[in-house]
């Protein structure tokens, strides 16, 4: 037990620094995720009525975002809210969500 | 032990802090982690209970203390005003947050809190201690404002309904019992106040009900505020096409007291109004626990907290959440934005208490729906960022905006919404 745990810190301190960023940034975009739950479901899976995020197609998700966001897309609120991301940002959490099991 | 004992030294390099193990390290002798307690179990207290459980991977110990059997939504509780809603339809039991996500729940109330020892006292006479402690208290009112209502009797004859529950349904049986022909006067407190659409999307439903069933009676709107405080010209296209003769409103009209024997109204520089139904929403401050702890330092009604953490300014190891802070410039105080403050909190006591960084960059939105009618809906939205340079959330330029126009998607938008919340909040 001791010895196995002793080596997977030891693994652990190897990748350490790159991991503890790509951590960081994981949590961030989990937080500016879990924005969206409100209307779209905890890890977006929505109740009737709102569109399921999780597990859609990252590209197809982007692309609508980009579009509320353009004008290019009607919609009663998404064009208001799109408005308040940048482009990484939206393509960001669109991957988040494309990552999560329906 | 043998493991503790070897991680815990090994946690002195920062290296293991950034990989998380300090918080497996940290979890204590019996298999229990860092003791997180929360008051209070509406939008933010609730959420914060049931994100730092799944987000600390069900490690952290997550107390939730609330009085209510169960969670009576304030928003969509207007439409109980206009019949279209029941009680039963804004409420949902908290037993799936236990159920699900291990919550333990403790009906009873917090009385006070001892910042040092970290000790939370209920009203059982129970202790609770905590690692870090997440205050969620709504808001009370300042009725020291109102004198005549300290008189015996009053504030059962004259409502507030401003928390959901047994005076929404207090109310509406007043107005069903009011005579065709009566008048039902809303007094608006100057804002800040909870949910600034609140009170004319209710004018809204008591006036939609009015013209079902007693079309003879009128809605008198009697504002403090300069205007309308959100949507206006929504919902003063509202009053107009639609209870054209019903609602009217005033506004500049400061409440100063109430006589509520004599169903009297008493404004600082206007005559006195006489109504059949009064409806006094009054001055609102940070609920109880946080101003009695000293935490609503801002002109001794609202707790100024750190966005990034949503810790007390005043206390540390206290988060203060929803309707009860010092709001961001522009930010409503409505369940949807309590929501929010709940899981940035909760990211970042789970940060935390797991020797990590909380997120230096919050961004999240909100959506407000009104019903101006039962069916046809308005909505604002926005969206707040962190300014790291004003260190407070600002909302981002171009974003957010309101409805063209009242519609009837947007009534279908406005329950999906409900539905999402409620499961986000409280499933």
């Amino acid at each position: 037990m001791k010895t196995g745990l002793q080596l997977l810190i030891a693994g652990l301190l190897v990748v350490g620094a790159q991991q503890a960023w790509a951590q960081v940034d994981a949590l961030q975009l989990r937080s500016w995720a879990a924005a969206c739950a409100n209307c779209h479901g905890t890890g977006g899976v929505a109740q009737p009525g709102m569109a399921s995020l999780a597990g859609g197609s990252k590209d197809d998700m982007t692309k609508m975002l980009l579009d509320y966001k353009a004008g290019r897309r009607p919609a009663t609120v998404m064009h208001q809210l799109a408005k308040g991301y940048t482009d990484e940002q939206l393509e960001q959490i669109a991957g988040y969500f494309a990552a999560l099991k329906k | 032990m043998q493991r503790r004992k070897l991680l815990k030294t090994a946690a002195a390099g920062s290296v293991l802090g950034a990989l998380g193990l300090v918080s497996g390290c940290a979890t204590s002798g019996g298999g229990s982690g860092p003791k997180v307690v929360v008051v209070g179990g509406g939008y933010g207290g609730a959420t914060a209970a049931k994100y730092v459980r799944m987000w600390s991977d069900y490690r952290f110990n997550v107390t939730l203390v609330e009085p209510n059997a169960a969670f009576v939504s304030c928003p969509i509780s207007n439409l109980v005003l206009g019949g279209s809603k029941t009680i039963a339809d804004v409420t949902t039991p908290y037993d799936t947050l236990s159920r699900r996500h291990g919550v333990r729940i403790v009906r009873d109330m917090a009385l006070a809190i001892d910042p040092e020892k970290k000790v939370v006292r209920l009203a059982s006479g129970t202790e609770l201690p905590y690692d870090r402690l997440i205050l969620s208290p709504g808001i009370d009112f300042m009725w020291e404002a109102l004198p005549g209502m300290a008189r015996p009797g009053a504030q059962d004859a004259v409502l507030h309904s401003w928390k959901a529950g047994a005076q929404t349904v207090a109310l509406r049986r007043q107005l069903e019992a009011m005579p065709d022909g009566g008048v039902y006067a809303l007094s608006i407190p100057l804002a800040p106040y909870r949910c600034p659409p609140g009170p004319y999307e209710r004018a809204c439903q008591v006036a939609h009900y009015f013209s079902k069933a007693k079309p003879r009676s009128k809605v008198l709107v009697l504002d403090a505020n300069d205007d309308v405080t959100s949507k206006g010209p929504l919902f003063k296209k509202a009053w107009a096409d639609r209870y054209a003769g019903i609602v009217e409103y005033r506004p500049k009209h400061n409440l100063v007291d109430v006589d509520a024997a004599a169903r009297t109204l008493k404004f600082e520089f206007n005559d006195d109004v006489k109504a059949a139904v009064l409806n006094v929403v009054p001055p609102m401050r940070a609920g109880d626990i946080a101003f009695k702890t000293g935490l609503a330092t801002a002109n001794r009604r609202w707790c100024e907290v750190d966005f990034l953490t949503h810790e007390s300014k005043v206390a540390k190891n206290i988060h203060v959440l929803g309707d009860a802070i010092q709001a961001a410039p522009a930010m409503p105080k409505s369940g949807h934005i309590a929501n929010q403050h709940g899981k940035t909190c909760a990211a970042a006591v789970v940060a935390l208490l797991g020797g990590k960084q909380p997120n230096a960059l919050p961004i999240y939105n909100n959506t407000c729906y009104s019903f101006v009618s039962d069916e046809d809906v308005v909505h604002v939205a926005s969206v707040h960022r962190y300014d790291a340079a004003q260190k407070t959330m600002l909302t981002v330029p171009g974003s957010g905006g309101v409805s063209a126009a009242a519609n009837e998607l947007e009534g279908k938008y406005a329950m999906a919404w409900a539905r999402n919340i409620w499961a986000d909040t409280l499933a």
